[in-house]
């Protein structure tokens, strides 16, 4: 295989590429022609608008990760274009195969950046200040000053100067070469290379990370396996092994809302006080829980994502037997918390029964229907629907405890053929038509949703996004900046004293003001420097 | 109650006081239009006119002083102008600080709540920074934009973005309030001069171009200038930007229980600091340099804007709250 010089380092140097007598490029060649059209900062550039432009999408359609109800909602609304949108990934764009190609290229692309860039900077960490050029008037910057005859130490005054503004400094026969501002590629490699380890710090969590929901009734616990979470998704190198064998338990919950002209209804404090026991047998201790303010248990967070109703409920069947009693969990549907659930009384005989009810914390009844005007449980009232059927042979196959399941069910109705509605207070109850038994509201107690999670490799991408930080302000603020100076004999033994600067990077201020100095304060003989 | 309404009567005048600023600014660039048509009279004339601007953009005035009396008094005219336009912005600038401390007063907390309160904050910001440069380096050719986006930011901030003094809801119960937003203030206000001067750098490029530029733009110092001095805000406005998103998913850690959610609003923050890095590379790439990195500025600006008003009002989210 013979050495191939590529299109690309043909169109980098100065004359125009040699097309007529174009090597043919091997399969090597190709690879590293495209491997430098990848890492050139026109790709790279290229490729950041691509990722600008292919995140926004997700930000304006809904989002399965974020709200599946809303992308089944879209779909539904949009029978043609939701499933073109499903196809290409739409609903799920920051896990599509386009978004990750785009953001894997770039990071490619960094990394080609980067190293041969490390090598050129380990290279400038030992060089010396190019040599000063003979024309130092033509430099953007330039200043000049007579010299006094005995002052022969000007150039060692200059070097120690120059030194103490932190330059590197050559001393040659005539003249002082000084350069400074080495660390702004340090600083810009620093900021890349941080943003690889970002990656690298998700990437981790990705994989060995968990995190799920669970819904516990205040008064109850919650204990860390994964029969008692509601959802829960894990990293591929994730074992149930690693989830800490701890158990919380929700003593009391606090909240209050805006009651106020302004802003009513809107959330002002959230306060569970929860029990934690790391271990089994161990003691439990006491702690607050606020949302701002989570737990940790040995790695583990815990956090307090939701809240909501469940109205106590006691059913009774047509033999007047308790069939069902205690508190049911109901999903809230707005603002203001009119909350949706079913209530399911599967061991009533001879019929089973089942309510779809709506549970509202400060209800009204208008022409709206029934529905919650304020958060808090101020009036609060359960209507429900009833439903009925001959008993269920126990399957043990899982189903959705919020909605019914109607099949085999049929709805209780009057005698003009309108579904019975049952509408209650608290403490109320009333026996269903046709003797099929009775319902009523005991109470009613909150519940929370606790996320328990936990992402290894955030203090990598955490310390490496602060390191990226740094590295990009040294990268934008450290002006690198040549000067040299040199002492040049003019006529009748009269000597000069000669200041050239160049910056090396645009948009710094003050370089003809530091020349101009530098010039002044050295052409003036030591004493005189004393005496001011 | 007696403080919100002494706040909000401040940022109504500060609007007035801010149009006033803009319109006095508008006349100092009309009446130094007239200017360029009497200059090229003399030779001489253009070659001080030309030295002038290149030393001292906004003293273009005494580069006519001892010129014959027409255009004496015309130069004295933008002169009493650009004050005037310099003076009403101080007092509007005032008035709007009056505005920020009395609702953070009246609502006994930092304000920065909501969009209204986060808009009248970043506005000070903006015209502060304005002053502070004014008073350094004179550049008083920002005059017109900044009392533009003054007025527009602090009237929309009382007109539509307006809601009364209420408390915070649990979630911003963090000091990560006060560092995460304060850092998305300083920058959006650095983004915002930034994209002005792109703004301005475009235009006045574009007649340099041409050749001719017309009077009222030889107020602007040269387009490479302009440049320079858009680039600084927007270096200094990146890295506060990074650390704005770093911090907002340090909080969404604490308050949401994940460091990144792709919520609509960390979304855009992602894209606008996406745009501004494609900005920062475009500086240092031949080819587009000048007026292609200007406009990928204008974008990013653009993108911060729509951040703000777009996600908050189209788009629901985490970020919505306070009704607005």
């Amino acid at each position: 295989m013979t050495a191939i010089k590529t299109p690309q380092s043909a169109a980098e140097s100065s004359g125009p590429p040699p097309r007529a007598d174009l090597p043919q490029l091997g399969w090597r060649g190709g690879l590293r022609y495209l491997w430098a059209q990848l890492t050139s900062m026109r790709t790279a550039l290229i490729l950041l608008f691509a990722l600008a432009l292919a995140a926004i999408p997700g930000s304006l359609v809904p989002q399965r990760r974020i709200s599946p109800v809303r992308v089944s909602d879209f779909i539904n609304e949009h029978p043609t274009l939701g499933p073109i949108y499903d196809k290409i990934g739409m609903f799920n764009v920051y896990s599509s195969p386009w978004f990750s190609a785009i953001y894997l290229m770039l990071f490619v692309s960094l990394i080609g950046c980067i190293i041969p860039r490390l090598g050129v900077y380990t290279k400038a960490l030992r060089a010396r200040p190019p040599k000063t050029p003979r024309n130092l008037v033509r430099l953007p910057a330039y200043a000049h000053a007579d010299l006094s005859d005995g002052d022969r130490d000007v150039l060692e005054r200059a070097a120690f100067a120059l030194r103490r503004r932190h330059y590197r400094v050559d001393v040659h026969a005539d003249s002082v070469a000084a350069e400074r501002g080495y660390l702004r590629e340090a600083g810009n490699l620093v900021f890349h290379i941080g943003l690889v380890f970002v990656l690298i710090g998700v990437a981790i969590g990705a994989l060995f990370g968990f995190r799920g929901t669970s819904v516990v009734i205040v008064g109850q616990g919650f204990s860390n396996n994964l029969t008692q979470y509601d959802d829960f998704s894990a990293g591929g190198r994730f074992t149930e092994a690693d989830l800490a064998p701890f158990s919380v338990r929700v003593r009391d919950f606090d909240v209050k809302f805006e009651t106020g002209p302004v802003q009513r209804g809107a959330a002002r404090l959230f306060r569970a006080n929860v029990e934690v026991t790391e271990r089994p047998g161990a003691a439990s201790r006491k702690e607050v829980l606020e949302v701002n303010k989570p737990l940790r248990i040995h790695g583990t967070t815990v956090h307090l994502i939701g809240h909501g109703y469940a109205p106590k409920i006691t059913v009774k069947d047509a033999e007047g037997n308790v069939a069902f009693s205690g508190p049911v969990v109901m999903l809230p549907q707005d603002n203001n918390f009119t909350s949706l659930g079913t209530i399911k009384a599967p061991d009533a005989r001879p019929e089973r029964l089942a309510f779809e009810a709506l549970f509202l914390p400060t209800a009204v009844l208008n022409d709206q229907g029934p529905h919650s005007i304020f958060p808090d449980a101020l009036n609060p009232a359960l209507f429900a629907n009833v439903w009925y059927g001959p008993p269920k042979v126990e399957t043990g196959k899982p189903e959705n405890v919020y909605s019914l399941d109607a099949t085999g069910l049929t709805q209780l109705k009057q005698g003009d053929g309108q579904p019975v509605r049952i509408a209650l207070k608290m403490g109320d109850g009333v026996n269903l038509p046709n003797g099929k038994g009775s319902i009523q509201l005991d109470g009613w107690v909150r519940w929370v949703k606790l996320q328990i999670g936990d992402t290894p490799g955030v203090p990598i991408s955490l310390a490496a996004l602060g390191f990226a930080v740094v590295g990009l302000c040294l990268s934008l603020f450290v002006r690198p900046r040549r000067v040299w100076i040199r002492v040049r004999e003019g006529e009748e033994g009269h000597r000069v004293l000669e200041v050239g600067g160049l910056d090396r990077a645009d948009a710094r201020a003050g370089l003809t003001d530091d020349v101009a100095e530098l010039a002044a304060e050295l052409s003036r003989r030591p004493e005189d420097v004393s005496a001011t | 109650m007696r403080y919100e309404y002494y706040s909000n009567l401040a940022l109504v005048s500060s609007v007035v006081v801010y149009a006033l600023a803009m319109f006095a600014h508008a006349a100092e660039w009309a009446a130094a239009r007239r200017i360029q048509q009497t200059a090229p009279a003399t030779s001489e004339l253009v070659d001080v006119a030309v030295d002038v601007r290149a030393e001292s953009p906004t003293m273009r005035a005494e580069s006519v002083e001892s010129r014959d009396q027409p255009t004496n008094s015309r130069s004295l005219r933008v002169e009493q102008f650009g004050r005037m336009g310099v003076g009403l912005t101080i007092i509007g600038f005032l008035l709007s600080v009056a505005g920020v401390l009395l609702r953070a007063l009246a609502a006994h907390r930092a304000p920065w709540g909501n969009m209204f309160e986060f808009t009248i904050t970043a506005m000070v910001f903006i015209v502060g920074a304005y002053l502070v440069m004014l008073w350094r380096t004179g550049v008083r050719w920002l005059g017109l934009p900044v009392t533009l986006l003054a007025t527009v930011g602090n009237g929309l901030a009382v007109t539509v973005f307006y809601v009364a003094v209420a408390p915070l809801v649990p979630a911003l119960h963090s000091v990560w309030f006060l560092i995460h937003i304060v850092a998305a203030a300083i920058s959006g206000a650095a983004f915002n001069v930034g994209g002005l001067m792109s703004i301005l750098f475009l235009i006045k490029k574009r007649a340099e171009d041409r050749g001719s530029v017309p009077g009222y733009l030889e107020q602007l110092p040269s387009s490479r200038k302009i440049d320079l001095i858009a680039y600084r805000f927007l270096a200094f406005a990146f890295p506060l930007w990074t650390f704005t998103v770093v911090a907002g998913a340090i909080w969404a850690e604490y308050a949401w229980g994940r460091y990144w959610g792709w919520d609509p609003k960390e979304t855009w923050a992602l894209v606008t600091w996406v745009i501004y890095a494609g900005y920062l590379h475009a500086r240092s790439t031949a080819g587009w340099r000048g007026t292609r990195a200007a406009v990928i500025a204008i974008i990013g600006v653009a993108s911060f804007w729509f951040n703000f008003i777009g996600i908050n009002l189209l788009v629901s989210g985490l970020h919505s709250y306070a009704g607005i």
